[in-house]
């Protein structure tokens, strides 16, 4: 589906069945993150995990 | 066929390889952790439970919640509490007897000094919590470690306690090996010419054998945290031999994919489903 960037505004496409804390890359530069409510799908703006923790 | 949750808050290139290795023993549900609610004590609807969460406090809550319904968690919300403490790491790894470096615990700037001179300079100081190589510093001098600790003193509680400990003279790497189970199937080196070697902070990696020592420390140290698949930061030490680090609860691994070539995700969807069907 196509959505839009909440950042630049430019489409972004994002697979149907994208899962809620998948990250999307835009051009832009921007690390964006899908959230989902319901049927819903939208996007925001990924801000880091607060208390990173990997590797 | 059974069933196993996936408890994820981002989804990784690991997250995504372990839902596909997953699907190949289990029913799987994947469960995003930030959108859930989980009411504890409530009836189990899943044999299994795949901790994934990269918030440490959101994989130690999400992972007991799992836990209160009776589904066999991977790995306990107590592992991965004292996994993610470096602190407590070390008591536990200290307790079986596992090696480590020189590690001295300071509560203030005089104290942080005092420690640096202890273990020797150059000496490293870390966060009790944290990861991916941050927050680390190299201390050269007792001016440093004055610095670093009047630093940290403005950083918050969290951060006036420190983690003091020798720089190792390791050869220009580190060891990075995997525990599932009662296995250590693959390790990797993290080769980088600066003494931080994760792989985030650009180091290379590297297959790296699993000899019968690096078996052995890996198990003791992944069995002291409690800890059934993880992995562990090695250094090899010219006299001593190979020191522990710290245990990953929650392990990046698709580096020791892409060097080796080893199904990580595959061998831990085995082991799952090996706990499933007790
Ligand atoms: N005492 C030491 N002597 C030599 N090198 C060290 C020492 N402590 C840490 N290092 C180097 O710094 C790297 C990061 O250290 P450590 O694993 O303790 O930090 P971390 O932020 O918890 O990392 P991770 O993301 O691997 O969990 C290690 O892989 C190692 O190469
Ligand atoms: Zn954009």
């Amino acid at each position: 589906m196509r959505l839009r960037c909440p950042i630049c505004g430019a489409p972004v496409e994002v697979p149907d069945d994208a899962m809620p804390g998948e990250l999307v890359e835009h051009d832009c530069g921007v690390v964006l993150e899908v959230v989902r409510s319901g049927d819903e799908i939208s996007l925001r703006p990924f801000q880091g995990v607060e208390e990173d923790w990997g590797e | 066929m059974p069933t196993a949750l996936l408890l994820y808050d981002i989804l990784r290139d690991e997250e995504r390889l372990l839902l596909k290795a997953l699907e190949r023993f289990f029913r799987v549900k994947p469960l995003h952790v930030p959108s859930a609610t989980m009411k504890m004590g409530s009836a189990a609807e899943a044999e299994v439970a795949l901790e994934r969460c990269v918030g440490f406090h959101r994989a130690i809550a999400s992972a007991a919640a799992a836990e209160s319904w009776g589904v066999r968690t991977v790995n306990s919300p107590l592992a991965i509490a004292v996994a993610g403490d470096k602190v407590l790491t070390t008591l536990a790894l200290l307790r079986s007897g596992v090696p480590i470096p020189r590690t001295v615990l300071a509560f203030s700037v005089e104290g942080l000094v005092k420690a640096a001179k202890e273990v020797g300079y150059p000496a490293v100081v870390k966060p009790v919590h944290g990861s991916w190589g941050r927050l680390l510093a190299l201390v050269n001098d007792e001016e440093t470690a004055r610095a670093i600790a009047e630093h940290r003193e403005l950083l918050g509680p969290a951060y006036r306690v420190h983690y003091v400990q020798e720089l190792v003279r390791k050869p220009g790497r580190d060891i990075r090996s995997m525990c599932i189970g009662d296995a250590v199937p693959v390790a990797i080196y993290r080769v980088s010419s600066h003494w931080i070697t994760n792989t985030a902070r650009g180091a290379r990696a590297e297959p790296a054998p699993v000899t019968p020592e690096l078996e052995d420390v890996t198990l003791r140290a992944c069995r002291a945290v409690g800890v059934e698949v993880g992995g562990v930061d090695i250094v090899e030490d010219p006299e001593r031999g190979l020191l522990v680090l710290e245990v990953n609860a929650v392990p990046e691994f698709k580096n020791i994919v892409r060097v080796t070539g080893f199904d990580v995700a595959g061998a831990i969807a085995s082991y799952a489903y090996g706990l499933a069907k007790r």
